[in-house]
């Protein structure tokens, strides 16, 4: 079926199988692999992307249900046309160590930028419940959490991101 | 020169960039023209006779390329998988070797075991064909633990392994033991279970071959944390391939921890099925079949004894560890519980005595392997919970214990009576450190007000040393190791004076592009961002023995320093030349050749240029050129270790444990990058806390299915568990290796689970608990404590 959506800002459009996953949707139809699958049971958050400005799963979202929707993966969050500047949460997570095998990374990161957006001064109570989605092997997440209390001040910072 | 970034620095990491902004290239993200897709039909019974496959109803289905069985390996000759170390019993004989069949050979033996690998056009369409391939089994009865496995009257799972005994292994002085024992004031005994663990590194295994018949060669993406050894396994034992037409690619890897430090039986069907069907062949394993195919961990169930003098002087101490291999053989299985685990028995105590034997027994299980630390955080739990019985059972003090008994810092170089010498290191040290970094003297006012709130307050601490940069190749020889555990670099200066390292180790977290960088540069004195490291792929990487036991700085990182400074002995030989001195005369320092007591000076780029452009070069005694390589094989393992203190608090109610506060203090010998040794710290603790409050491996024991089989049933720590730790480094440094570095993979794991499972016992202790097993999940401690409270009711 046709699915039409806003992908990373440009619009596109996919004749796509009704029961395709959007993180299948995004690896292997679109080449888009910096959103990845960690597990098969909705229990990782290595897939997280934005729709909508939600943090969802895209392992549980079904490729239709993107139609006339806003989606943003890893990919999309730096910026435009291939320019190397960093979203202030990915600085973050670069500046505080926030990442060691980087699979979880871009999960991690669209978790935290939704949180951010939605708490703009969190404390770490609420940074540790709101990565409770998302599992990290290597980190012990305490740099990942002090990368997301980081990358929430940059981007409510005055002057930048507004 | 500008821009140097060197030893102790902490720059943020080269390679975080492409991982931020989801560029990566991990193997499932690998593409080939015209690729088809693979599916492993895996063993749903624990212990299984295969009386017959039919694959016709599979191979009548559209897009079906392949349906290969263990016939078809055993019709092309294809070899087992290999077991890299071949240990010996204490009767002298060599372990029980059975083969270990990259698709079952009519048997299976554990929930997992590949049978059949089906290749299609599409995923859904091998997804479909293995749905109807028809196996016909008869099940048979399945043995999981290890205990009931060598009882009489067992499953056997090899006809030829009697009682399912691999190894009956020992190490150290049984005599001198028995005779301590005798002499002994007190001896404290202690029963354990070291839990099963999944290591769980958050990339599924996946691997993409394709083979090109123009050229007769193969390439194989897979994650791997050491492709140089999985060619060399499959060129010469497995497939046969010659090994230069063989090509192994490990690109970017996302977590190992052991789990992909194997040769994997999918890598070498999904190599041979590549030129089977004539077109490359994708697998990518989904998490459910990670869980019963990726190799697992720890599995011991252990008694141990320690015998002290009235004074608390450890005397002796006895282990008997029956140690669980699972269906077969791993690369490194038989390694782990014995030569990684007896000889850390010693610990940081000057116990004169010490006697180890492990029985090493096959179960229908997974087969179990290293997993982040293996053998040594088995053999810390053991040594530092018998501390802790030891101490309450004798009324001393658990911190004062440790003191009467640690080695003291002028003590080293320190022979232990079970085969290592630990050549540097200050436990003591980092005790003190740890007690005041930990606010221990405050411990008594904090545990008061969480008696105010109905809660259990304890501390418990782990004063621990390991072995590790694995390893010296001939002592690892003389305890059966069938390869080196050397490792390669090459340093290749560009025309540019820019530097690109080949190096034989594995990058897949560790942050190896950052800190082998930051060796070069502080080595030439070239700029951190000049300097590229390239690993993972055996056709620009000369060898390499590959990532695991906390190796790649002290092994790799010491060829590394070794290939610079042939660079400048090279370099200098140029300069001399060009600055018209001897070559003796000449310094360098910080990018700069000079000629002592001069002003006369060439850069390193300048020296680079002239050894690729050589019109003015002594071409009669120096090759043009500036590349060297270096081998680095170790004297010695290397022994981090520190003391770790662990704070929670118990909650009578539920039993859930909750970790309060986390101090680690340890010798990791000189600090490369210190951002990045606390992260690997920060990471390796977390993995261990995993260990003593959350993960466990349960099977069902008649049937063989794993219970734990997904993240809904294996709990995975998460951000919401855990504590911010403090982290600190109180080193000695290591006298062997080149730089002083000692490794800090794996110490974080290792000290950690007998920390937390001490601060446990210690909250509980009130109630007469002496031990609690781990995971110390809500379930297991409310049952603790209502049994402990049962027999004070009846009074």
């Amino acid at each position: 079926m046709i699915v039409s959506f806003t992908l990373n800002g440009r619009s596109r459009t996919v004749d796509i199988e009704p029961s395709t996953l959007v993180a299948d949707l995004l690896r292997e139809n679109l080449n888009l692999t910096g959103t990845h699958v960690g597990c098969d049971t909705s229990q990782c958050g290595a897939c997280v992307v934005l729709f909508n400005g939600e943090a969802v799963k895209s392992c549980t979202l079904l490729a239709p249900m993107l139609d006339g929707g806003m989606l943003t993966t890893i990919e999309g969050l730096s910026g435009p046309g291939g320019s190397n500047a960093l979203h202030p949460m990915q600085e973050a997570f670069h500046q505080n160590h926030g990442l060691q095998c980087g699979f979880c990374t871009p999960g991690m990161v669209m978790t935290a930028v939704a949180l951010a957006t939605k708490n703009p001064a969190p404390t770490e109570a609420e940074v540790r419940h709101g990565l409770e989605g998302n599992i990290c092997r290597c980190t012990g997440y305490q740099n990942i959490v002090a990368s997301v209390l980081a990358g929430a001040a940059a981007m409510h910072a005055p002057g930048i991101g507004e | 020169m500008s821009n140097v970034i060197g030893i102790g620095a902490a720059p943020r990491r080269k390679e975080d960039f492409r991982f931020l902004t989801g560029r990566g290239n991990y193997v499932a993200d690998v593409k080939r023209a015209d690729m088809t897709f693979g599916v492993f039909i895996r063993s749903p019974h624990g212990h299984a006779v295969i009386r017959g496959i039919d694959k016709a109803p599979a191979l009548a289905l559209p897009g079906v390329q392949a349906v290969l069985t263990g016939d078809d390996v055993a019709a092309d000759g294809l070899g087992s998988l290999p077991c890299g170390w071949g240990i010996h019993g204490a009767d002298g004989l060599p372990m029980k070797e059975p083969p270990f069949p990259m698709l079952a050979q009519g048997k299976v033996r554990f929930v997992g075991d590949m049978i059949a690998f089906v290749v299609a056009d599409t995923l859904e369409q091998a997804r479909a064909a293995a749905e109807a391939v028809v196996i016909d089994y008869a099940v048979l009865p399945a043995v999981v633990g290890v205990l009931e496995a060598v009882r009489p009257g067992a499953p056997q799972l090899f006809d030829d392994v009697p009682n399912n005994l691999c190894c009956d292994w020992e190490l150290g002085d049984k005599a001198a033991v028995a005779t301590a024992f005798k002499r002994a004031a007190h001896v404290a005994r202690l029963s354990l279970v070291n839990n099963r663990l999944i290591g769980n590194p958050m990339e599924p295994r996946a691997a993409i071959a394709e083979y090109n018949g123009g050229t007769g060669h193969y390439t194989l993406w897979t994650t791997s944390q050491f492709p140089h050894v999985v060619r060399f396994l499959m060129s010469a034992l497995v497939l046969k391939i010659p090994e230069q037409k063989m090509r192994v690619v490990a690109p970017d890897v996302g977590g190992g921890f052991g789990v992909k430090q194997f040769h994997y039986g999918e890598e070498a069907v999904i190599t041979w099925a590549a030129r089977q069907v004539g077109r490359p062949v994708k697998w990518v394993a989904d998490r459910s079949e990670g869980f019963v195919s990726d190799r697992h961990g720890r599995d011991h169930v252990t008694e141990a004894e320690l015998a002290l003098d009235q004074n608390g002087k450890f005397l002796a101490l006895k282990v008997v560890t029956f140690a669980n291999m699972g269906g077969y053989l791993s690369t490194f299985g038989p390694n782990i519980p014995t030569n990684l685990y007896g000889p850390l028995l010693s610990g940081v105590y000057m116990t004169p005595a010490i006697y180890c034997n492990v029985k090493v027994v096959f179960t229908n299980t997974v087969p179990v392997d290293a997993y982040r630390g293996a053998g040594r955080p088995e053999a810390t739990f053991v040594v530092e919970r018998l501390v802790d019985v030891a101490a309450a059972e004798m009324g001393i003090d658990r911190v004062e214990l440790r003191r009467r008994n640690i080695i003291p810092k002028e003590s080293y170089p320190y022979q232990t009576p079970v085969l290592v010498e630990y050549d540097s290191g200050d436990p003591m040290g980092c005790l003190e450190d740890a007690l005041a970094s930990a606010n221990v003297a405050g411990f008594a006012g904090r545990k008061a007000k969480s008696e105010r709130d109905g809660k259990f307050r304890g501390l418990g601490f782990s004063t621990y040393v390991e072995a590790c940069g694995l390893a010296p190749s001939r002592f690892a020889g003389r305890l059966g190791a069938r390869g080196g555990l050397y490792e390669s670099a090459t340093v290749r200066v560009h025309p540019t004076g820019q530097v690109t390292v080949l190096i034989g180790t594995h990058n897949h977290g560790q942050g190896h592009e950052t800190t082998f960088a930051q060796i070069v540069s502080e080595k030439l004195g070239v700029a951190f961002e000049n300097v590229d490291i390239v690993f993972g792929d055996t056709d620009r990487v000369q060898f390499g023995m590959g990532t695991y036991g906390s190796r790649s700085l002290v092994v790799g990182g010491a060829a590394l320093a070794k290939a610079s400074d042939k660079v400048v002995v090279k370099g200098k030989k140029i300069a001399a030349h060009l600055l018209e001195a001897g070559e003796q005369d000449i310094q360098f320092k910080a990018g700069v050749f000079s000629v002592a007591g001069t002003d006369r000076i060439k850069t390193f780029q300048e020296i680079a240029g002239a050894a690729y452009v050589p019109h003015d070069y002594p071409l009669e005694v120096l090759e043009p050129g500036l590349e060297e390589q270096a081998y680095y094989d170790p004297v010695n393992f290397t022994y981090p270790g520190g003391c770790h203190i662990a704070e929670v608090e118990v909650d009578p109610e539920t039993g859930t444990v909750t970790l309060e506060k986390y101090t680690a203090v340890d010798d990791v010998g000189t600090v490369i990058n210190p951002m990045i040794v606390e992260g690997q710290l920060h990471g390796g603790i977390v993995q261990g806390i995993g260990q003593a409050l959350y993960e466990n491996a349960v099977y069902d024991d008649i049937s063989g299915q794993l219970l734990s089989g997904s993240f809904m049933d294996y709990t995975m720590p998460r951000a919401d568990h855990l504590p911010n730790m403090t982290i600190k480094t109180h080193s000695t440094l290591c006298t062997h290796t080149p730089m002083g570095v000692k490794g800090c993979g794996e110490v974080g794991t290792i000290g950690s689970p007998a920390a937390v499972i001490n601060a446990v016992v210690d909250a509980l202790s009130h109630l007469g608990v002496q031990h609690v097993d781990m995971p110390a999940t809500p379930n297991r401690i409310w049952r603790v404590i209502q049994n402990a409270a049962m027999p004070r009711a009846a009074e």
